[in-house]
């Protein structure tokens, strides 16, 4: 598997999971080697299952972008890696999927990873006029503003999070 | 004062509409902003994330085992599907066996699942077009499946039955005969919405040639289940990537040839009878046998153990207080959910907790190409398609 994808895509490193293949690509190569392995007739991956972000706090990049292809033809996946720090941004791949458009938008929403040439970059799922990027690690799991209905102004207003107790995680030094 | 020709401005303003999220045929809240022209669509806007509850940030803060209850609330109407899913990439990450019994019981819910939904896909799709009939029988119908949810989990959704390395408990005392009771009747139930519906006048002008999509199009829109097949494709998980037992059971794959809503009807119509004969097919090669991994560290023993040995306590006490760990590693696992391709990518850092998880929805994929499909319809036309995709929104928000 190795040398079948070295032949085609420029990667750095390749990463077996169980059976699932994955490659690490450099940002810079990422939306040509995607071009050939949807176009290349013997890889087809011509499906983009999703894309995710993942976010690695503490390491020198600390954003992992995560591009998921199935071949039908083939019925093979592979799963392709970008890292990045929080600087960088990242080509969109919305000209060679063309739905990668939500799943960027998401990632955008979410991380706060920039992505270059896209159509339409705006928040998808947060609220309107949502601030901050919230599947950050360092975004506290409650937020920073929580919703109430005011019965005086009579509409919905924004405050800053009260808890009645602090917020407590369970980190166990485990010997099990 | 006369107006003279050349101050009558020939450049309408398209109209737009607000969509939602209040509309009962949105299916939940899909704020859909609509620009028309006259009644024939421009543009969709979909605007989603009205029922976000950050899930996957949730799960995040959450043991393997907790996480679980999460899954069902994302896709309402297809539960066991994705816990299901759920369940076999923490097993491939640990790299559990699970026995073959409880293979079998999570393939027969998985049925049941699929059967559930396309009830509801296909009723609630009747009612948004405007066949009331259909609904009822439907929901008639899902109320005896969500009945044998209840016998074995005592929830009749939100179930938490597939668990990581098994199932939580063994099937009741007579269930299988009741499952098999309802496979016999449910075929006439089938018959009865066919007959409404497939060669209905009303229902073949709201639908035949609405929302085409060509095989070439579902596969760059990232399609998957239904839609995809609608399409031509014949691609599903449960024979191109088998899981579980399915490459034991013989079923076919229903496959459209125009891609039409009405084609993906048909289809949904189709696979609920392939779905009751793989349920049956289920109770024939169903066996005796325990129905979780002896794996004490991930499945905790039973309540008999429980009362003979020290050990099962704690052991029972370490997995639901800290949970089980993890080792590194990261997995993608897709099932043939009933909407289409399910899939959980897990990382996991050797800790009791998930470090990421992220959930792919199918809906979520299938939504974003509703501007695609509805431009240049009419605006009655987007209810249809929306009804088509089969929304969600438990999954699309997450």
């Amino acid at each position: 598997m190795y040398l079948q994808y070295k032949k085609i895509v420029p990667f750095y490193v390749y990463q077996q999971y169980k059976t699932e293949d994955v490659i690490v690509l450099s940002i810079k190569n990422l939306v040509f080697s995607l071009f050939c392995l949807k176009n290349h007739i013997s890889y087809k991956f011509n499906i983009l299952s999703f894309i995710a972000g993942v976010d690695l706090l503490g390491l020198k990049y600390r954003f992992c972008v995560v591009y998921d292809l199935l071949s039908i033809c083939y019925n093979k996946r592979l799963r392709i890696k970008i890292f990045l720090d929080e600087t960088t941004f990242v080509f969109s791949v919305t000209s060679i999927f063309v739905n990668a458009n939500w799943w960027e938008r998401e990632i955008w929403d979410f991380y706060g990873i920039y992505f270059e040439n896209h159509p339409d970059l705006r928040r998808i799922l947060t609220d309107y006029g949502f601030e901050g990027y919230p599947m950050r690690k360092d975004f506290p799991l409650y937020g920073y503003l929580e919703v109430r209905y005011d019965d005086t102004k009579k509409r919905v207003v924004l405050e800053p999070v009260e808890l009645s107790q602090e917020f407590r995680t369970f980190n166990f030094e485990s010997p099990w | 004062m006369l107006l003279k020709k050349k101050d009558l401005s020939l450049n309408f303003k398209n109209f737009t509409i607000n969509f939602g999220p209040q509309h009962p045929a949105a299916h939940g809240v899909l704020r859909l902003i609509l620009e028309l022209d006259g009644e024939v669509v421009i543009k969709a806007d979909p605007h989603i994330g009205l029922l976000h509850r950050g899930t996957e940030k949730l799960i995040e803060y959450k043991t393997y085992l907790q996480a679980l209850p999460y899954f069902d609330r994302l896709d309402y109407v297809s539960m066991m599907a994705q816990e299901h899913t759920y369940s076999l990439s923490v097993e491939k990450l640990l790299g559990l066996k699970i026995p073959r019994r409880s293979q079998l019981i999570r393939v027969l819910f998985c049925e049941i699942t699929r059967i559930l939904n396309h009830l509801l896909a296909v009723g609630c799709h009747a009612m948004d077009v405007g066949a009331m009939t259909p609904f009822l029988w439907a929901f008639e119908e899902r109320e005896k499946l969500m009945e044998f949810y209840e016998r074995v989990s005592g929830a009749r959704m939100h179930a938490a039955y597939i668990r990581p390395g098994g199932l939580s408990l063994d099937i009741p005392l007579g269930f299988l005969d009741d499952v098999f009771i309802f496979c016999k009747q449910f075929f006439l139930r089938l018959d009865e919405i066919e007959e409404m519906l497939t060669n209905n006048r009303i229902w073949k002008e709201r639908l035949v040639d609405i929302g085409i999509v060509t095989a070439q199009d579902a596969v760059s829109w990232g399609f998957s289940g239904v839609m995809l097949r609608g399409s031509g494709v014949p691609w599903d998980l449960r024979k191109t990537m088998p899981y579980e037992i399915y490459n034991e059971l013989t079923f076919n794959i229903p496959v459209g040839s125009n891609g039409d809503c009405y084609d993906r009807y048909i289809i949904r119509i189709e696979e609920m009878r392939q779905s009751l004969n793989m349920i049956l097919s289920c109770l024939n090669l169903i066996n005796e046998g325990p129905i979780k991994s002896y794996n004490y560290k991930i499945n905790p023993p039973s309540r008999v153990e429980l009362k003979n040995s020290m050990e099962s306590v704690i052991h029972h006490f370490k997995v639901y207080s800290e949970g089980f760990i993890v080792p590194f590693g990261e997995t993608y696992i897709a099932t043939e959910a009933p909407k289409g391709e399910f899939g959980i990518f897990l990382v996991s850092n050797n800790t009791e907790k998930p470090y990421r998880c992220k959930i792919k929805a199918p809906g979520f994929g299938h939504l974003q190409a509703l501007n695609f499909m509805t431009k240049g319809h009419m605006i009655a036309d987007v209810v249809t398609i929306i009804g088509t995709q089969d929304i969600v929104f438990g999954e699309v928000d997450r």
